[in-house]
């Protein structure tokens, strides 16, 4: 199928949960492939995003990275969703948000128990730390949200199938969950 | 005295002294509401529950219900009111539903449910908020608390005591103990008073009960707010 639409996923500030969620779909994802691609994805290993249908974000912003990855996506999405607690509102790493960043690296890396070789890391390839986690619309403009941690893999598929059949996303009471 | 007011096209007839709510909950009619709560002074803070009545938008907790009114509950325009409403209290304090012990069984997250809020829509304050853990049974944690006023009103009204304020206004708003060193552990309240047990969200907890309720057995993991409440207040009205 020549047509098939493309759709990019990504994990920021997440656990990666969201992934496994989708990856749920099972069999569905069968159906899924006949009328989908993957660009950029962990399930694909393609390192930037082209121009792409459908981009699917998982977490929070907490790093000069993230904030790339996400610019990039919207610049190639037409659609972009904001999936999980995370992406939609920091979710569990925004709990940092209440701590100075110096207090939250010197708990990590020097001060916490356990610590051996006490250095805060500083190598030039890692990106920056932000001073705050923040959700995905206040940094890009984002056209969807699913809710949840994670939203289950029935979300995903209602989303998915409203929009390739060409209607407004809607979910049933049970689908729509904070937790 | 009693008369009919009119919600949505459907007439609901009302005692004299009844609130719109009052009438509406009675009638089996849900107003979406979070500071409000049966038996307890009206309040009139969160505006969840503002409807439209004769062209004018008011609290239906504190409005009186007046024969002849004509009223608006469901609406798109009120939904959206209302949804924004809810997404303010949810940037405005840290409402992190995955680790919250309330997550399930809170009226905040109910009604959002209810209102279909997918999402947030404002930037997040990420206020800094404090934890009082002092007490040995009860725990309040101020990140959630959205200041509808109920654990004031319930040691006050219910409890014969006077263990809760609120102090400040606008931004510096906040829940205040009254206890000389400002802890909960120095007040007089009581694992059960009514007080330790109102609070709509996760503000105020019980210690050691938490998640006790396992996921799909909590009270809005099947059931809409409106069907929940409509049951209980109904109870409590009889």
């Amino acid at each position: 199928m020549a047509n098939k639409i493309k759709v990019a996923t990504t994990s920021l500030a997440g656990c990666f949960g969201c992934h496994m969620s989708f990856l749920d779909l099972d069999e569905r994802l069968i159906a899924l492939a006949e009328v989908a691609e993957f660009d950029r994805s962990p399930i694909t290993d393609i390192e930037h995003c082209g121009p792409c249908d459908i981009g699917l974000i998982e977490g929070g912003v907490c790093n000069s990275e993230n904030v790339h990855v996400l610019r990039e996506f919207r610049k190639n999405c037409k659609i972009l969703v904001a999936v999980g607690a995370c992406a939609i509102n920091g979710g569990l790493p925004a709990m940092r948000n209440h701590i100075s960043l110096e207090d939250c690296l010197l708990e990590a890396y020097r001060d916490g128990i356990g610590v051996e070789n006490a250095q805060i890391p500083n190598d030039p390839e890692l990106p920056l730390l932000l001073d705050k986690v923040h959700p995905i619309h206040e940094v890009v403009k984002v056209d969807y949200y699913l809710p949840g941690c994670p939203p289950s893999a029935d979300v995903f598929w209602a989303f998915l199938t409203a929009l390739l059949e060409g209607r407004e996303p809607s979910y049933p009471y049970e689908l729509v969950h904070y937790d | 005295m009693s008369g009919t007011i009119n919600i949505d096209g459907q007439n609901i007839p009302f005692e004299e002294g009844q609130t719109i709510i009052e009438a509406a909950t009675a009638a089996g009619v849900y107003i979406p509401h979070l500071c409000h709560q049966p038996g307890y002074t009206p309040h009139g803070s969160c505006k969840v529950c503002t409807v439209n009545v004769n062209g004018r938008n008011c609290s239906a907790c504190t409005f009186p219900a007046v024969e002849g009114q004509t009223i608006v509950n469901n609406s798109a325009e009120l939904e959206q009111d209302r949804r924004r409403m809810t997404q303010m209290l949810f940037v405005e304090g840290n409402h992190f539903c995955p680790s919250c012990e309330k997550t399930g069984n809170c009226q905040l997250q109910g009604v959002a449910y209810h209102l279909n809020m997918l999402d947030n829509h404002f930037p997040h304050f990420f206020a800094n908020r404090e934890m009082d853990a002092s007490h040995p049974d009860i725990l309040i944690d101020h990140n959630r608390c959205i200041f509808c006023n109920l654990c004031v009103r319930a040691s006050r009204e219910k409890d014969g005591k006077n263990v809760f304020g609120i102090s400040g206004r606008g931004i510096n708003k906040r829940l205040i103990i009254n206890s000389d060193s400002g802890q909960l552990k120095d007040s007089d309240i009581d694992v059960n008073d009514c007080a330790a047990h109102i609070c709509p969200t996760g503000a105020i907890l019980i210690k050691r009960t938490g998640y006790q309720v396992p996921i799909g057995k909590r009270i809005y993991d099947h059931h809409d707010i409106s069907e929940v409440a409509l049951m209980e207040e109904r109870e409590h009205g009889k």
